[in-house]
């Protein structure tokens, strides 16, 4: 039973999702409330009141939050208990990563350190690695960075010059090389560095003591947000590394690097949820008080369309991270009960996931870029001002589209995950693809509506799903090999994808809350149900158009534009009235209330 | 000594207060629950006061008077460290009601200090906590905002005009206390959460006790109005507006 319940990575495209088989925050259970609500005091305890001096990279601050939060043990919720953390399942663990992304640098501080500064011990160290330092990064006695990026080696991580060369007598390797853009560098304790062993064409991983000989640092980069987050240059002078400090296998680095990005991205999607509720706040209690024209501007529709807006970005953020979230715990479980190394086998989870990570990376961190220029929008000139919040959320979030693997990096892998699913038949992407293109062969007109609002947006979704098989099947057919450098296209195709899977996670939700709660009590989610996927239909088309007449001809142009046209046809919506209400109901609750 | 905390389980401060339609009961719909603040600070303080060994605190207990769904806000108060919990199971109709059970369940627990917060944030009654002494004929201070132990002997400290008052009293007591008892509220550490699940909470019936007093209605105050904008030159209509719509003048 277990077996075949399994969801795999990608197969939303191929497959209808039921709602038995997503995790909905109505579900969050009591002990999962009261660490959100743990992380929440922290927030407004101890980082609140202290925002500005964090900002102001206070000497020895950041550090002693951090430490802070491991005495709560918010550092190591996941950790498996054998190494003092609380063994809890990964939708505790984005949960609490939403709560606390509402922290500004302190959330990048926490994030890197509980994922990518910790996680690759955890899961590829051995034993004695594991024991020697997992306990103590979960505890917050020691704080963990994570070394990739390099001056010359972004994006493209894997051509690193980073060197780590067998000492004479086989104890050391020595590391010599730079880093950049290395979170958490100025104070941390423990640095997992990617290098190449000799002349390997691979990355290999290292863990590296920060008071190990050889390693300097620059002065703290000058950003443009997350100013209080520590970012320096890392440098490797000759730096004796213990040969048993060697993290996984030789050559077993860019694996390792990622893996733990997919894991990392998916979070982030949890990130974001909670900036973005937090900017909705600020932005709906500022409406909320502002007057002009003798009139609250809460009032105005032009500022209701934008607070809905933030709202509805924000729901179909929550309910595909946690639907991801959800799959993802259940692979983790399957993959580590039919595996013999927990941490490998996790990572494999991950792994299979790249698609639906990459998916909320991109998705989540344009979603919050929106809500919060819309923010700043709202607050007018004191939105510009340094004086209120919301400009500190303006800047900090922009960094979301660009580490993690920049979007443009995952827009791309994520369209290549699809299609290397497809091409091992993981995924039955062109038979499927060739029944939508029979299905619009004998199409006469736009398919009738299905009866029932959930079940028209079922077979919304359904043909959303044919029009991105359509044009994967045509364009693999069209480039074959050279596909890799049609960026456009791909991009195009990839922004539907990620369309329909929030789309149907949006879908989804509903379906299982009316389910627990009953129509009546949802209806205000139906709003939001019914202005995102009408919004997304016309997304899709727009790329799916975009895609098509950028490299199809003839009969394939002529199936490609028929499709479009039927299978992205939504019925009208009056998204004024939808989006009135949604606002109404957050101006009356004057916060986040969804 | 056994310390008793009485746990008021109240809407969240930034709760918007609806009622129901014929304005009668208070409409709980979608309300977060928490620990009354001054009840949260009572229990920081016994905490800080058993971690101290030199201290004869040997167990805190926290008791509230309500429903099951309050029992997450008792889960809570275990998490953040008290040792066992009791449930007294019925709703609280009021004050004299609520102190009954209180009291019932005091009198049951050879506690030594019963501790309440100086009032509820929800009814705001200030009524609870004197009546529990009454009821036990134990004595009770009020206004605490400094609880400590010197050699075995209890002070407590209460704020006066201008100054400040030292009391000594005989266990067992009631004391009401409020802010400053304690600095801040503890953040529930996850070792407390997950242990919380673990500690018992037990669910006691209620005994006979009389409510005194019952609700006849709520109201809302009323909306502020607009304010009216009057040009600054436009003397003889602001004129106009505080005689006869404002009517002070
Ligand atoms: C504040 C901050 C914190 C960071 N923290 C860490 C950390 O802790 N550890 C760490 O290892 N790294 C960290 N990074 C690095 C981050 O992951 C990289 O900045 C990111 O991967 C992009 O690399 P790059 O800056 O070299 O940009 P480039 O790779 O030079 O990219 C420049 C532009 O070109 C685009 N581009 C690049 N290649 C392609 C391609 N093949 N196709 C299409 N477009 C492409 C990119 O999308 C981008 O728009 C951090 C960065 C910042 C700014
Ligand atoms: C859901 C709900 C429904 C209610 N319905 C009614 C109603 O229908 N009719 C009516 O008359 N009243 C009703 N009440 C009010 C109820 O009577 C009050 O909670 C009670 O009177 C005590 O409140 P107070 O403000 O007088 O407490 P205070 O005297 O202000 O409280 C002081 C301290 O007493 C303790 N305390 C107070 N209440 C409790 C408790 N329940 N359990 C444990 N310790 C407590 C706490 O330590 C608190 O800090 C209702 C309350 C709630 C929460």
């Amino acid at each position: 039973m277990e077996e075949k319940k399994l969801i795999t990575g990608g197969e939303f495209l191929v497959k209808e999702t039921s709602p038995d088989d997503i995790f909905i925050p109505e579900e969050l259970d009591e002990e999962q409330r009261m660490i959100g609500e743990s992380c929440k005091d922290f927030l407004e305890t101890e980082v609140f009141p202290v925002v500005d001096r964090i900002d102001a990279q206070e000497e020895g601050l950041m550090r002693s939050l951090l430490e802070k939060s491991g005495e709560l043990g918010l550092l190591g919720i996941t950790i498996p208990e054998e190494y003092d953390g609380f063994g809890q399942n990964f939708i505790t663990a984005m949960y609490s990563s939403e709560v606390l992304g509402a922290g500004y640098s302190y959330a990048v501080a926490y994030s890197c350190h509980t994922g990518i500064g910790t996680l690759p011990i955890l899961y590829y160290g051995n034993e004695e690695q594991r024991a020697k330092y997992v306990s103590k990064l979960a505890t917050g006695e020691l704080i963990g960075a994570y070394c990739l990026t390099e001056p010359g080696a972004g994006s493209d991580a894997n051509s690193g010059t980073t060197k780590a060369v067998l000492s004479e007598d086989g104890k050391h390797y020595i590391v010599n090389g730079a880093k950049m853009w290395i979170t958490n560098a100025g104070f941390a304790d423990v640095f997992t560095v990617f290098a190449k062993i000799d002349n390997d064409r691979v990355l290999s991983a290292f863990i590296l003591e920060r008071d190990y000989e050889g390693i300097t640092f620059n002065p703290e980069e000058k950003k443009l947000g997350i100013k209080g987050s520590s970012t320096r240059q890392v440098f490797f002078n000759d730096v004796k590394v213990p040969v048993e400090n060697m993290l996984g296998k030789r050559g077993e680095g860019f694996r390792i690097a990622l893996n733990i990005l997919h894991m990392g991205r998916i979070k982030l999607g949890a990130n974001v949820i909670g900036s973005a509720k937090k900017a909705i706040d600020q932005s709906v209690q500022y409406a909320n008080e502002r007057k002009q024209f003798n009139c609250l501007i809460s009032q105005f529709g032009a500022i209701k369309h934008k607070l809905a807006e933030q709202v509805i970005q924000t729901f179909a953020t929550e309910c595909s991270v946690y639907r991801a979230s959800k799959a993802l715990d259940n692979a983790i479980t399957h993959s580590v009960a039919n595996g013999d190394d927990k941490g490998r086998d996790t990572m494999e989870a991950f792994n299979q996931f790249a698609v639906e990570a990459a998916a909320m990376k991109v998705f989540g961190s344009e979603a919050l870029d929106y809500v919060v220029d819309e923010g700043v929008q709202i607050h007018g000139g004191m939105g510009y001002s340094a004086e209120m919040f919301i400009d500190k959320g303006y800047r900090d979030s922009r960094i979301n589209r660009i580490f993690e693997g920049t979007n443009e990096i995952n827009r791309l892998l994520l369209v290549d995950s699809v299609l290397k699913k497809g091409a091992k038949k993981v995924l039955p992407v062109m038979e499927l693809a060739e029944k939508a293109f029979e299905e619009v062969k004998a199409m006469n007109g736009i398919p009738a509506p299905a009866e029932g609002w959930i079940e028209e947006k079922d077979q919304y979704v359904a043909n959303q799903k044919k029009v991105v098989l359509m044009l994967l099947k045509a364009a693999s057919e069209k480039f074959n090999r050279t596909l890799v450098t049609e960026q456009e296209i791909l991009s195009n195709i990839s922004d539907c994808i990620i369309q329909v899977y929030v789309a149907e996670s949006v879908v989804l939700r509903l379906k299982k809350m009316e389910a627990m709660k009953g129509e009546e009590a949802c209806k205000i989610y139906r709003d939001m149900a019914d202005v995102f996927v009408y919004d997304a239909a016309a997304r899709i088309a727009k790329f799916a158009r975009d895609a098509t007449y950028s490299f199809a001809y003839g009969e394939v142009r002529d199936l490609l534009e028929k499709g479009i046209n039927n299978f992205t046809w939504v019925a009208g919506v009056n998204v004024k009235e939808a989006r009135r209400r949604i606002a109404d109901q957050l101006i009356d609750e004057n916060k986040y209330c969804f | 000594m056994r310390i008793l905390i009485c746990i008021s389980n109240v809407p969240d401060t930034t709760t918007k207060v609806k009622f129901s339609t014929d304005n009668t009961s208070f409409d709980d719909g979608g309300v977060q629950w928490i620990i009354n603040p001054w009840d949260e600070l009572a229990l920081t303080r016994a905490m800080e006061l058993k971690e101290d060994a030199s201290n004869p605190v040997s167990n805190v207990t926290v008791v509230t008077v309500g429903s099951p769904a309050a029992e997450p806000t008792l889960r809570k108060a275990l998490a953040i460290g008290a040792d066992d919990a009791i449930r007294v199971d019925a709703v609280s109709t009021d004050a004299h009601f609520v102190a009954s059970q209180l009291a019932a369940v005091a009198a049951n627990g050879d506690f030594g200090v019963v501790l309440c917060g100086i009032e509820s944030s929800d009814y705001n009654g200030s009524a609870v906590g004197g009546m529990i002494s009454e009821i036990m004929g134990i004595p009770s201070v009020s206004a605490v905002s400094e609880f400590k132990f010197d050699g075995g002997e209890v002070v407590l400290s209460r704020d006066i005009d201008g100054g400040k008052e030292e009391v000594s009293v005989p266990a067992p007591f009631v004391a009401i206390v409020q802010k400053g008892i304690a600095k801040e509220p503890r953040i529930a550490a996850m070792r407390g959460i997950m242990m919380a699940r673990k500690k018992p909470l037990q669910v006691v019936p209620a005994a006979d006790a009389e409510s005194f007093t019952a609700y006849q209605a709520f109201a809302m105050p009323e909306p502020k109005a607009p304010c009216k904008m009057v040009d600054a030159d436009n003397v003889k209509e602001l004129v106009n507006l505080l005689q006869n719509e404002a009517k002070v003048l």
